[in-house]
């Protein structure tokens, strides 16, 4: 499987960069491997997550944390998923999400509602609108979140760092 | 005073959205009496992708509410149109093999096919149905049997009063929410713009024909196929593009202006009393596209709300604002008259 | 089977002696079979024509026309409501009902349904034909096909399918006014102010693109609907009825084209360029036949 997504990541970066995005820095490799892991175990663990998004399965999503040094490429197919990092210029997208990322943090966790976000400008979401509006709607369906998924599969200190950044969230959105 | 008046609030049914079975959990454990959900497919007027139930889905949620006793209320609220009606029906008998506890219908054929075939059946008239008038509801409750109707959004609290009166079965309103500007169930606006009927295929502003043009200064355009619905300045708050809460030019004025209405969410929480006494007998929560996040804020406000009143105290209102699509929020019609 | 053209109630507030002598010329020379006559938009405007209902009702039929009454589309307030009963008070009179508090009052007896019922489907006509529905005019944005099965059902149930073929189609209704919002007025203060657009008060999108046009609480198509090069289809499917909404046009005119078509007389292709130079204000529409995009022009 990993194999599979350096291939697709050297495959994109061919696409890219006609498109004008370069292949993704070196510095991403270990990104990459997390992403890689992460996709997979919750597509074992979420099977409904992937069956809701149905006919969007397909889609490449953009996903663009603008405080963060690069963005991530969600493919969310039931039978292969792939998750990785790209450089934020990406443009081999159909839909694409920008904001900060505890604002994603947020629309993830099933915490804050993702309309509300958008209403707030806090969201930005471009291309195929409904592929988006299907992810949102596929992730809310989650029990939990996709978020302690993720921080279990890294285990205590996975927990620890996303308690700490919802911390911070709180803390931000009092002020 | 206070303590009087609280005496003659009978209890309402508190009612609330569910556009998936995490978001009916969520609603049922944050207090919901009642969750209204549909299918998906056409059958219902929020046919969202990735949204709604499958049967399985509903069978385990409606066994779900009851065990926290909460009922549900399947929304097949759309109009079936030429022979396509057999997903319609198919939608009713699935929905009663589910045990739901009612269905909400506004197709006079689809109305028909429920009294007719499960006349035990508790059915309940949609906004959809667009019957505002006591003559329209006495109607639907003669020919079919229907024990609660959906008002529209734009009578004011006296006229519910005066209808209340003047009509045999339960009165539903919504309390908070997406207000439309538009009498549900007769608005082919979005089908003038995209080809797709809100009335036969359950979405207004379907996604796929929905963009976001944002240029270098952050200054976003929404558009509704080909045609631009509004314009916000980089840090505006924005809503989504719906015809009816768009700028437009008319001729003859020579600004933009939103010629139906600014895009502004229904938020009665301070009328709730009023609505009580006018005989309403359930309030809802409008919002099944919403998020999970939303249906636990909504219903857990607004259930703590209505139990402060029936208990005589003054709830603390607790802003939903951030919420509210724009984060405006009126009372629409319901306050007063000179909104219309 | 002689297909019937009708002109459909008149969307407008037009001054009351002009949109009577409208209705005399269209009894002395237009070649229809039925005229619908009634407010169907706003109570508020009723008492400027009703004094004139009986006048017209009366040089129509003289002039071989059948003459029916279309109730108000919006019924909420009493005065609503009591529009609505006194028009299906009328003895003698066939009642088209734009709302289900008609219905109230017309179920069991012959009636007809108007193009602001939600009548989509055949079980729904099946229903409301055995309540005593005589004829259906069909909602606008419906498309060809749930045209073909409704008017194979009406023809199985023996009532009348009819189309709007000509003007500018109801796309929503409100409680409130948005002519009066437009003049800064709120609807309980109106100053009648619909009374200046004769066809609708034009509203362009912020890029300057006719998109609607508002008539009071009615949201008006800002294209104009034209199914003229569709009649063949429509006939084919047993469409019975054929309706011309109103419009500060030469609606004679328009309805001898229409009949000629109809009798075929002229071509549908031969009719197309003369209608165009009739209603050149706005352009035409036949999406919603088509099914697709409402305000699209589909070259048939």
């Amino acid at each position: 499987m990993i194999s599979n997504t350096s291939e697709r990541v050297v495959a994109g970066g061919e696409e890219a960069e006609s498109a004008g995005s370069g292949p993704p820095p070196l510095f991403l490799l270990p990104v990459q491997i997390v992403l890689a892991r992460l996709v997979r175990h919750i597509a074992v663990r979420r099977p409904s997550l992937f069956n809701r998004i149905g006919l969007h399965r397909s889609k490449q999503f953009l996903i663009v944390p603008t405080n963060l040094p690069y963005a991530m490429l969600l493919q969310p197919d039931p039978v292969r998923p792939t998750l990785r990092a790209v450089p934020k210029q990406w443009r081999d997208y159909d839909a694409r999400i920008t904001g900060t990322a505890l604002t994603l943090l947020a629309m993830i966790d099933g915490r804050s509602d993702g309309d509300a976000l958008f209403f707030s400008r806090d969201l930005r979401v471009e291309g195929d609108t409904e592929a988006v509006v299907c992810l949102r709607n596929a992730l809310d369906d989650l029990d939990g979140s996709v978020a302690d998924d993720a921080a279990a599969l890294f285990g205590p200190p996975g927990r620890m760092i996303l308690s700490g950044l919802r911390r911070i969230r709180r803390e931000r959105s009092d002020t | 005073m206070q303590q009087r008046d609280t005496t003659i609030l009978t209890r309402p049914n508190l009612v609330c959205p569910a556009g998936t079975p995490a978001a009916l959990r969520t609603a049922v454990d944050a207090g919901a009496d009642e969750v209204y959900c549909g299918f998906q497919n056409a059958t219902n007027a929020r046919n969202f992708p990735g949204l709604n139930f499958t049967r399985d889905e509903l069978r385990e949620s409606v066994a779900y509410a009851h065990d926290h006793g909460a009922r549900v209320l399947l929304a097949t609220n759309t109009f079936a149109p030429g022979d396509a009606t057999g997903l319609w029906r198919q939608a009713i008998d699935d929905g009663i093999r589910c045990q739901v506890d009612a269905v909400i219908v506004a197709d006079i054929g689809v109305a028909h096919y429920v009294a007719t075939r499960y006349p035990a059946q508790r059915l309940h008239l949609s906004v959809q149905a667009g019957a505002s008038s006591p003559e329209a509801i006495r109607y639907y409750c003669r020919e079919f049997g229907v024990k609660r109707v959906v008002l529209p959004r734009i009578l004011t609290v006296k006229e519910i009063k005066a209808v209340h009166d003047e009509i045999p079965c339960e009165i539903e309103v919504f309390i908070f929410g997406n207000i439309g500007m538009m009498a549900e169930g007769r608005c082919s606006l979005t089908n003038y713009a995209t080809g797709i009927s809100t009335n036969t295929d359950g979405v207004c502003s379907p996604a796929h024909h929905v963009h976001y043009v944002e240029d270098g200064e952050r200054n976003l355009t929404t558009m509704l196929g080909d045609f631009t619905i509004d314009c916000f300045a980089a840090g505006q708050s924005a809503g989504y593009p719906t015809i009816c809460k768009g700028r437009y030019f008319a001729a003859g004025r020579d600004d933009e202006y939103y010629a139906f209405e600014e895009p502004r969410s229904l938020n009665l929480t301070s009328l709730l009393p009023e609505l009580m006494r006018a005989g309403v007998s359930a309030l809802k929560i409008e919002g099944r596209q919403r998020s999970r996040a939303y249906v636990q804020a909504v219903v857990s406000a607004f259930r703590k709300a209505v139990d402060d009143y029936l208990a005589g105290r003054e709830p603390e209102l607790d802003s939903l604002l951030a919420l509210t699509e724009g984060h405006k929020e009126t009372q629409g019609a319901f306050g007063e008259k000179r909104w219309r | 089977m002689r297909a019937k053209l009708t002109i459909g109630p008149n969307l407008f507030h037009w001054p009351a002696e002009e949109k009577r002598d409208f209705y005399f010329q269209i009894a002395d020379e237009a070649p229809v079979d039925t005229v619908y006559v009634g407010e169907v938009v706003c109570a508020k405007r009723t008492p400027y024509f009703e004094p004139y209902y009986d006048e017209v009702a009366e040089r129509l039929k003289r002039g071989g026309k059948e003459v029916i009454f279309s109730t108000l589309a919006e019924v909420m307030i009493r005065r609503d409501s009591a529009s609505v009963a006194a028009l299906c008070a009328l003895p003698d009179a066939m009642i088209e009902a734009n709302d289900a508090s008609a219905l109230w009052y017309l179920s069991g007896r012959p009636h007809a349904i108007g193009a602001l019922m939600n009548v989509y489907g055949e079980d729904t006509l099946s229903f409301l034909a055995g309540k005593g529905a005589r004829n259906f005019a069909l909602p606008a944005e419906i498309s060809a096909a749930t045209i073909r099965a409704l008017a194979a059902k009406g023809g199985e149930l023996g009532v009348g399918i009819e189309v709007t073929v000509y003007g500018r189609v109801s796309l929503a209704l409100s409680s409130r006014c948005y002519h009066a919002r437009a003049h800064r007025r709120t609807k309980d203060d109106c100053g009648y102010v619909c009374e200046l657009d004769r066809d609708g008060l034009e509203l362009r999108t912020l890029q300057g693109k006719p998109f609607l046009a508002v008539n009071g609480i009615q949201t008006l198509s800002h294209g104009c609907t034209n199914l003229l090069r569709e009649i063949p289809e429509l006939r084919a499917m047993g469409v019975t009825g054929y309706r011309l909404s109103p419009h500060s046009k030469d609606m004679v005119a328009i309805a001898r084209l229409f009949r000629a078509v109809l009798d075929d007389a002229l071509s549908p292709l031969d009719a197309a360029p003369r209608l165009a130079a009739l209603g050149p204000s706005m352009p035409f529409v036949n999406g919603f036949y088509h099914h697709v995009e409402g305000y699209r022009w589909v070259e048939a």
